[in-house]
């Protein structure tokens, strides 16, 4: 069972639902937590693992034999990114542009385009307090998050609860980290910024074809419209959490919820249980 | 023509707050919404929005199945994994087109994709380009980029002083593409754990692009010895801590009204908000 944690808006409370989330199942079952906010990474903040194991993430970036290169262009014709470009009798690559396609090396008429690997960013594992753990974190100047996200998802194991936590926003990185999982926990808070990028969320999620569900954080702030909307395109909302200034302080500490306020185990463990009914009626479904 | 973009690391610190108040509050000037993937500033301005134009960007493969022959070469060429059963999955499909250079019965073509629309709006506090990227597209970046020439044409055109932008959350490609080359950052963090990591991280990230950085603490109350230890970092590393912005509801008042906190109260946020962007201002002067 592969679960992931999306918003649409930040701050709405993700590393707080995958993190509790987490803790709340290690009892039950074998759990893992894949951090795939490569961008700004924070579970293991709450999370403190033993990393055992670090891993470089490369994407191949061309390198190009001048002595074999006879400057045909054929690279720079097919490179969609601008990565590659011939001036003359001199090619130039730029690898922070480049996807790693492979697409130059293979076409170059010449063979004269290997590649060679560029480190966008780490993947590190190891294990807190019996949850395995994984997270990925970008390299500082580095733009492009879906490969390192991808490397993070490769250490998915099926034979676990598996929790996905994701950036903000609806865009390719939110994309990567969600799909493939058999349901999606949308964080929200009742507030119009949070209303107005859930829509977005429920909008990706939905074109992304899997079951999905809400959870509502800092109830008693903001208006009755999250709810409103919740009611009328009948998303369900599987779990409420109050507008409470202990459970801010617990997260400005590194707590996490559950640890802290022991009694929101039993809510995360109900939360679970609503997710896998959905999971396991919609598998036992006739597929078309 | 000075440019102030608002970042944060971490999302939710109140970036989008703050711009509101910058709008009610600056003279001069062009508002840009850089968070183009979940753009929530017009919820503040009560746009009218007067041009709308299609942002077209990227490709996607699409496999003509009567010319297939199925051989699988793409299938095993993608590197993305894109290709399933001689289908192509547009959600991983990266655009390419190296499947199809290699097809050797010329079965695939790339189709441009609309990505989104930008629009220019006239809101009661000046002009604002904002822009929506289509649900689950690439190319953020791009539009971020197009987004801040377009206001930049505007500022010149209007002779106006100032952009200013509510940047995206995180430390990648839209990012990048709304710091890069401009006057100033602002920071906004708070007194987090996460929120403290992740301001480190996005200030790396102008330091890399030799961007000049301040930082303000949102809710700066939710946690004194965190709030210490951001002045004790911003201090080590040159970094002016430009404004403490007080936990207060008014915030989220204003918000559910739709409009900026300056506008809504004149607490303690109000007058804080309202001192930062002076110092911005002479900082930009000066």
């Amino acid at each position: 069972m592969i679960i992931s944690i999306a918003s649409g808006k930040g701050g709405t409370g993700k590393t707080l639902v995958a993190t509790s989330l987490a803790l709340s199942l290690k009892d039950r079952c074998k759990v893992q937590l894949l951090d795939c906010d490569v961008e700004e990474p924070n579970d293991h903040i709450l999370m403190k693992p033993d990393i055992t194991r670090n891993e470089a993430v490369s994407i191949p970036v061309p390198k190009v034999d001048e002595g074999k290169c006879t400057h045909c262009g054929k690279c720079a014709e097919v490179c969609a990114y601008h990565a590659i470009a011939v001036l003359g009798e001199y090619v130039l690559t730029f690898p922070e542009l480049c996807h790693g396609c492979g697409a130059c090396s293979y076409l170059c008429p010449e063979k004269a385009i290997s590649e060679t690997p560029h480190e966008i960013g780490v993947i590190e594992t190891g294990n807190a307090g019996g949850i395995a753990f994984g997270h990925g974190k970008l390299s500082i100047g580095q733009p492009m998050a879906p490969p390192v996200i991808r490397k993070v998802k490769s250490l998915i194991d099926k034979d676990s609860v598996v929790v996905i936590d994701t950036s903000p926003g609806t865009s390719c990185p939110v994309v990567e980290a969600v799909k493939d999982s058999d349901f999606c926990l949308l964080v929200t808070e009742p507030t119009p910024f949070g209303l107005n990028d859930l829509m977005l969320a429920v909008e990706t999620v939905r074109q992304l074809g899997m079951p999905y569900g809400i959870v509502l954080n800092r109830v008693g702030v903001g208006d009755g419209k999250t709810e409103e909307y919740c009611r009328k395109e009948n998303i369900p909302i599987l779990l409420t959490i109050p507008l409470d200034t202990n459970i801010a302080s617990l997260y400005s500490r590194g707590v996490p919820l559950v640890e802290g306020m022991p009694d929101y185990k039993e809510d995360f463990i109900g939360l679970y249980e609503k997710i896998e009914e959905v999971v396991s009626e919609r598998s036992s479904r006739p597929q078309r | 023509m000075k440019e102030v973009v608002v970042l944060s690391g971490k999302g939710g610190t109140g970036k989008t707050s703050i711009v509101g108040s910058f709008a009610a509050i600056a003279k001069n000037k062009v508002m840009a919404d850089c968070d183009v993937d979940a753009a929530d500033l017009h919820l503040l301005l009560s746009p009218s929005i007067k041009e709308t134009n299609e942002f077209r960007s990227g490709q996607v493969a699409v496999i003509d199945n009567d010319k297939c022959i199925e051989c699988g070469l793409c299938q095993e060429l993608c590197r993305f994994n894109a290709i399933k059963d001689y289908k192509v999955e547009p959600v991983s499909c990266e655009g390419c087109g190296f499947c199809s250079h290699i097809c050797p019965v010329d079965a695939i073509n790339m189709k441009e994709c609309k990505a989104g629309d930008w629009f220019i709006s006239d809101t009661k506090h000046g002009l604002l380009v904002h822009a929506r990227l289509g649900i689950a597209q690439e190319n953020s970046g791009k539009l971020v980029a197009l987004v801040r020439q377009k206001a930049k044409e505007l500022a010149e055109k209007n002779g106006l002083d100032y952009i200013i932008s509510d940047g995206p959350p995180g430390i990648g490609c839209p990012v990048i593409s709304s710091l890069s080359g401009t006057s100033l950052a602002l920071i906004v963090t708070e007194p987090t754990l996460s929120g403290i990591h992740d301001m480190e991280r996005v200030l790396a990230v102008c330091k890399h692009f030799g961007v000049p950085a301040m930082v303000c603490i949102n809710k700066y109350d939710l946690n004194d010895k965190n709030t210490i230890a951001i002045h004790d970092y911003c201090r080590e590393n040159g970094i002016d801590v430009a404004a403490m912005i007080p936990f207060d509801n008014a915030v989220t008042e204003a918000m559910v009204k739709g409009v900026s906190v300056v506008e809504h109260s004149d607490g303690r946020v109000a007058r804080e908000i309202k001192s930062l962007w002076q110092h911005i201002d002479r900082k930009l002067q000066g």
